[in-house]
């Protein structure tokens, strides 16, 4: 195995973790959501100010729970994954 | 007395100039549609942010911009756990399916699926899957269409439904991905400016803050409408439809198919980053819109109109901006319908001609020629079995297919495509089996499920308790796929693993020779 397939490997397993990682997080904020709403409804009723319930909060923060999440991928892929692969592009293209 | 169903002179002139317009960029298109290459990928030329764009107009369809502002204007706070559903998705994109998809296949997502499988077995599955949720999802349009239309322009079902066919088919035809992604572009940003606008003229009205026309809304009719209502009446019911929302997003045809026509896969996930702003934003937008119609059109005026809610956003724009805004407003609503089935019929024809014909008929040896030939003859089909589906689901109660597709999606088309790019022992025979099983057990608990079985048959009773399977069939599919896969061992797609892993992060050019 040369070190640049090892190399790759590493890169494979750090994407499937933080995807796997990330995802799961979108999931258990997203069901955490679902779940409330179908068992806690009077908590969700509950009005912190006139006009906002706690339900309206929490479903505006899944949405923003959302797009934090894709910045925190975005902000790895473009600076750490990319960098490796450049890496590992030019390295095989020079062993060529 | 509204102005609904009167021709509506702002309309008309608004919509004739979008179809245009629509149709000026086709003929631009059309003359740089000259390979497969363009017709399927736009060349592979459109930048993040356009591709963002087109991303928000193929997943924004009428039924989000006017059902959903409808149920929130109906039924309050349980409307938006619609708006909320249909976002969580696009991380799920985002993680698992953008980036790997632009850097395995070419076209549709079946070259994913079967990049290192078999490829015969593997594209008759994955072509059934994709036509059962373009199909479902193209009935729903057309019929919303033929509904929306009679009721927006006063123009009759059937004209309205064959208009919609044949601009769509023009779109499609001549310009092929090109147009089609223009035509979304062009959509996507007039439905955005249409809701900012609205949501402006609303919030105007309550010294700017949405607060303040939230605790209007529970004035007038109770705390009730802020807090979970009867909506979700059985909780795995809704467990299921959320899972089958948020996965279906990352396994719908023409949705997956976007990220063809990017260059790379930065550019792939620069698209999805956009998309999601845009799709958030317009969704947060919802909430705005379909309080401000209950508070300023009232329930009982928006019912009277069309029982499901969907003319509360038109009904608002009369009621804040006048008759010429209602105008721009109906005309959105008919670009939009126009744009989603444009990018559903490229996305099924290019499973009848790239999958089913190229890659299984002929065993991928066809000329540029022929390939673009069969495309064009695919598209033309698929554009009159929707004109001939809309007629003839005239008057039924569609609204559960949106549903249904999203359920098919997220059962045949997701674990099958996150199994072949993760998992280095998946095999043709798993694949095969976990799209079928996904599909089959899809359509089989819908017609099982209360929505046939209770709201069309008029049974007392069903014997399936939810309304969406999602729950059930998407476990299921990663079983099936799975299991099938341990039992039936193949050496040959285990070894072609390191390939994938290869293309994966490194793009075509990868460590080792393509094969």
């Amino acid at each position: 195995m040369t070190e640049s397939r090892r190399a790759l490997e590493a890169l494979a397993r750090a994407q499937w973790r933080l995807a796997l990682t990330l995802s799961a997080a979108m999931m258990f904020v997203y069901f955490g959501f679902i779940l409330l709403v179908a068992f806690a409804k009077p908590l969700l009723g509950t009005l912190l100010v006139p006009g906002l319930s706690l339900g309206t909060l929490l479903g505006a923060l899944v949405i923003l729970t959302a797009w934090a999440l894709i910045w925190i991928y975005v902000r790895w892929a473009n600076s750490h994954y990319d960098d490796t692969v450049r890496s590992l592009k030019d390295g095989s293209r020079g062993s060529r | 007395m509204s102005g609904l169903g009167q021709p509506n002179p702002v309309a008309i002139a608004c919509f004739f100039a979008f179809v245009a317009v629509t149709l000026g960029i086709t003929y631009w298109a059309a003359r740089r549609t000259r390979s497969t290459e363009h017709f399927y990928a736009a060349g592979r030329s459109v930048t993040g942010l356009q591709n963002g764009l087109a991303l928000a107009g193929d997943y924004m369809s009428a039924a989000s911009f006017l059902g959903i502002a409808g149920l929130v204007a109906l039924s309050g706070f349980d409307g938006l756990i619609y708006s909320i559903g249909f976002l969580v998705g696009w991380p799920i994109v985002m993680f698992l399916i953008a980036e790997p998809l632009r850097n395995l296949g070419r076209y549709t997502f079946a070259d994913v699926v079967a990049f290192r499988l078999r490829q015969r077995p593997v594209r008759i599955a994955a072509a059934f899957g994709t036509l059962a949720v373009v199909c479902f999802y193209l009935i729903a349009q057309m019929v919303g269409a033929g509904n929306l239309i009679r009721l927006l322009f006063g123009m009759s079902y059937e004209s309205a439904v064959a208009i919609v066919g044949l601009v769509m088919l023009a779109y499609v035809l001549f310009g092929g991905m090109l147009a089609t992604t223009w035509v979304q572009i062009v959509k996507a940003v007039l439905l955005m400016t249409g809701a900012f606008l609205l949501a402006l003229l609303v919030l105007q009205r309550f010294g700017w803050s949405p607060l303040v026309l939230f605790a209007a809304a529970a004035q007038r009719y109770g705390d009730a409408v802020l807090a979970p209502g009867q909506l979700v009446s059985n909780p795995w019911d809704a467990v299921s439809l959320g899972l089958a929302l948020m996965l279906g997003t990352a396994g719908l045809p023409h949705i997956l198919m976007r990220f063809y026509t990017v260059p790379d896969a930065r550019t792939a996930r620069t698209s999805v980053s956009w998309a999601t702003a845009f799709i958030g934003v317009f969704y947060l937008l919802t909430f705005v819109l379909g309080f401000g119609a209950m508070v300023l059109v009232g329930r009982d005026a928006i019912s009277a109109e069309d029982a499901g809610g969907n003319m509360a956003a038109p009904l608002l724009a009369q009621t804040v901006g006048g008759t010429g805004f209602l105008g721009f407003i109906a005309a959105v609503a008919f670009a939009t319908i126009l744009a989603v089935v444009a990018g559903l019929t490229l996305s099924g024809a290019a499973a009848l001609s790239h999958d089913l014909w190229v890659n299984v008929v002929r065993g991928a040896h066809a000329s540029e020629q022929e390939q673009l030939r069969v495309a064009r003859v695919a598209t033309v089909v698929l554009g009159l079995l929707s004109i001939g589906l809309g007629i003839a689901f005239k008057g039924q109660n569609v609204a559960y297919m949106v549903g249904l597709a999203f359920a098919i999606a997220a059962s045949a088309n997701f674990p099958a495509l996150v199994m072949s790019v993760f998992w280095r022992r998946f095999t043709t025979a798993g694949a095969q089996a976990s799209m079928l099983v996904g599909t089959t057990s899809a359509l089989l608990l819908i017609y099982l499920s209360p929505t046939i079985q209770v709201g069309i048959l008029g049974h007392p009773s069903a014997p399936f308790p939810w309304r969406n399977p999602g729950l059930v069939t998407i476990p299921l599919a990663f079983l099936v796929g799975a299991g099938v896969s341990l039992l039936f061992p193949e050496r040959e797609a285990a070894e072609r693993f390191a390939e994938v892993e290869d293309r994966v992060h490194l793009g075509p050019e990868g460590l080792t020779e393509p094969s």
